[in-house]
């Protein structure tokens, strides 16, 4: 009996321990293979736009930016629909709330694969046929300050903005999901005083749902963030993929994940370093996103346990 | 009883959770400018009856009530009565205290943002005030800009009950107001609950019948989702009109 425990504690054990092992293998072995590009750049590869296989000259900054320039635009969309696709299903009534809330979840079960021919064949051609010329030759969007900047010139429908849109939909039942937690577990009797004192619905929400649960909201926020920043498939249907620092939100460019997921087949020698590297460095976000979102949610676990 | 003014009114009232009934016919009579306690064994109605006053219930989609509850003569069940006004006007205090997430003075400060134009000097008098007649003022003044959430139950308590204060409410219903607080800091609630009763008229809803004795000046007992009866506090626990209600104030059961 005391000795099939033992091999059962063991077998957990070893088991538990693989996942922490792989997860500094991971690391190490990045580490390890990039370690060329460091030692050729130093820390200046963070920030030098040129990526030129023909001259051995690389450069992380275009995708950098890329990267967090997809994943804001994204989390700018995701984050109000969101909250506030959040905030509906968790007030409203149960025969609409539940199906809702359904769909929203079902949205996470689409494959990225899918979310990327959806962006190429539907999303694509609506931007560049109707979106984009309606803002520049209707709204005349081109003639403010800027306005060439964040349009760009002609019509291509592929780009950083489409790239985002499809992102914010891909991280929207994650955040919602949490965001929805968050909102269900501020305490009925603190939601019951401030609608005591004659608060209405909005400002309930504002100003003690919110509060109560900021660091939920943010631990949410966090998640969808991770996740924007490492989706590789649908990014890489829309982006248009150029090595390119970002031109306007209409550019054609590139990320990480989609530089990586392009050019293994045919890099060797520093390049293939340069992308190790380039790996290395997304895995470091993507970990303290992580790690940031954990830690804010489970601040609010904690939060509730004390009530 | 009978020079005194009424201030709120039930009559048949009704209530259901869904299908299930769970008040009775209750008819019950709150003079003004008194203390009102309600008694009665767990599960009786009580919290319920109280929470039509303000129409509380209303947040929760399957519970519901009929009859009327008179508030100075109008019936504060009619579909037309402002839901924000109401709540101003009758204030409530629960069983845990509730700070909000913000700041001692931003506590007391809410309601008189929500429902007053003033300027900053004048909140600050009436966050002051306020503090003041919650008996807390004392303990909190050189740390009004530190969170609620840090002081000790029996001052959220008192802080919840500043909240109530500031947006100048006529009834303050309190529903086991002391049913988390140690006894020391229950007594100090009591004390401040006595002092109130002269600007406001309070509904106190508690299990602890020496807490009814203590400070109210009507008792009503609660049994099955009835009033079996209400009347003098003083009469109500010497002289019990009803074999049940005797029952239950000399602890046979509850």
């Amino acid at each position: 009996m005391q000795q099939t425990d033992t091999i059962f504690r063991t077998t957990c054990l070893l088991c538990a321990s693989l996942v922490g092992l792989l997860m500094l293998g991971i690391f190490i072995q990045l580490g390890m293979h990039s370690a060329d590009t460091w030692s050729r750049f130093g820390l200046s590869f963070l920030w030098t736009q040129d990526w030129d296989p023909a001259a051995d000259l690389y450069g992380a900054w275009p995708n950098i930016a890329g990267t967090l320039l997809t994943t804001a635009i994204a989390l700018l969309i995701a984050i109000p629909l969101s909250f506030v696709a959040a905030l509906f299903v968790t007030e409203a009534p149960g025969w609409l709330a539940k199906p809702l809330s359904h769909c929203i979840d079902l949205l996470a079960a689409i494959p990225s694969v899918i979310y990327g021919m959806w962006g190429l064949f539907v999303l694509v051609p609506l931007l560049q046929e109707h979106v984009q010329p309606f803002l520049v030759d209707e709204l005349r969007l081109t003639e403010l300050p800027g306005g060439t900047w964040l349009l760009g010139e002609g019509y291509s429908g592929f780009g950083f903005f489409t790239a985002g849109i499809i992102l914010s939909l891909m991280i929207l039942p994650y955040m919602s999901a949490i965001m929805r937690d968050v909102f269900r577990m501020t305490p009925p009797m603190l939601r019951e005083s401030a609608y005591g004192l004659g608060c209405t619905r909005w400002e309930t929400t504002r100003d003690v749902i919110m509060r109560y649960g900021i660091r939920g909201l943010l631990g949410g926020i966090f998640i969808g963030m991770g996740r924007a920043l490492g989706e590789t498939m649908a990014v890489l249907f829309v982006i248009g993929n150029m090595m390119d620092l970002p031109a306007g939100l209409f550019s054609s460019g590139t990320t990480i994940a989609a530089t990586l997921a392009c050019n293994f087949a045919e890099a060797d020698g520093l390049q293939l370093s340069a992308l190790f590297a380039l790996g290395l460095i997304l895995l470091l976000m993507s970990f303290s996103i992580q790690v940031a979102a954990q830690y804010y949610l489970h601040l609010t676990r904690g939060a509730r346990g004390e009530r | 009883m009978n020079n005194q003014r009424i201030k709120i009114s039930a009559r048949n009232l009704n209530f259901y959770y869904g299908d299930h009934q769970a008040l009775f016919e209750n008819n019950l009579e709150i003079p003004a400018n008194s203390i009102t306690a309600v008694i009665g064994p767990s599960g009786c109605g009580k919290s319920t009856h109280l929470r039509i006053y303000n129409r509380i219930f209303e947040l929760y989609r399957n519970q519901r009530a009929t009859g009327e509850v008179l508030l100075d003569g109008k019936n504060i069940l009619d579909p037309d009565v402002d839901l924000l006004k109401l709540r101003r006007r009758v204030g409530m205090i629960f069983q845990k205290p509730t700070p909000f997430p913000m700041s001692i003075f931003d506590n007391v400060a809410y309601p008189l943002r929500l429902h007053y134009n003033l300027s900053r000097s004048e909140i600050a008098d009436r966050v002051e005030q306020a503090l003041q007649g919650a008996s807390i003022w004392d303990e909190v003044k050189d740390k009004l800009k530190s969170s609620g959430l840090a002081l000790s139950g029996g001052q959220q308590q008192r802080l919840c009950i500043a909240r109530a204060l500031a947006a100048e409410p006529e009834v303050l219903l309190m529903d086991e107001p002391t049913s988390a607080i140690d006894p020391v800091a229950t007594l100090k609630i009591e004390e401040l609950v006595l002092e109130l009763k002269s600007r406001f008229t309070i509904v106190i809803v508690t299990h602890n019948m020496q807490q009814a004795s203590r400070i109210s000046d009507f008792t009503s007992f609660f049994y099955k989702g009835q009033i079996i009866e209400t009347g003098p506090t003083a009469q109500i626990f010497t002289a019990p009109a009803n074999k049940k209600t005797e029952e239950y104030i000399t602890g046979r059961f509850g």
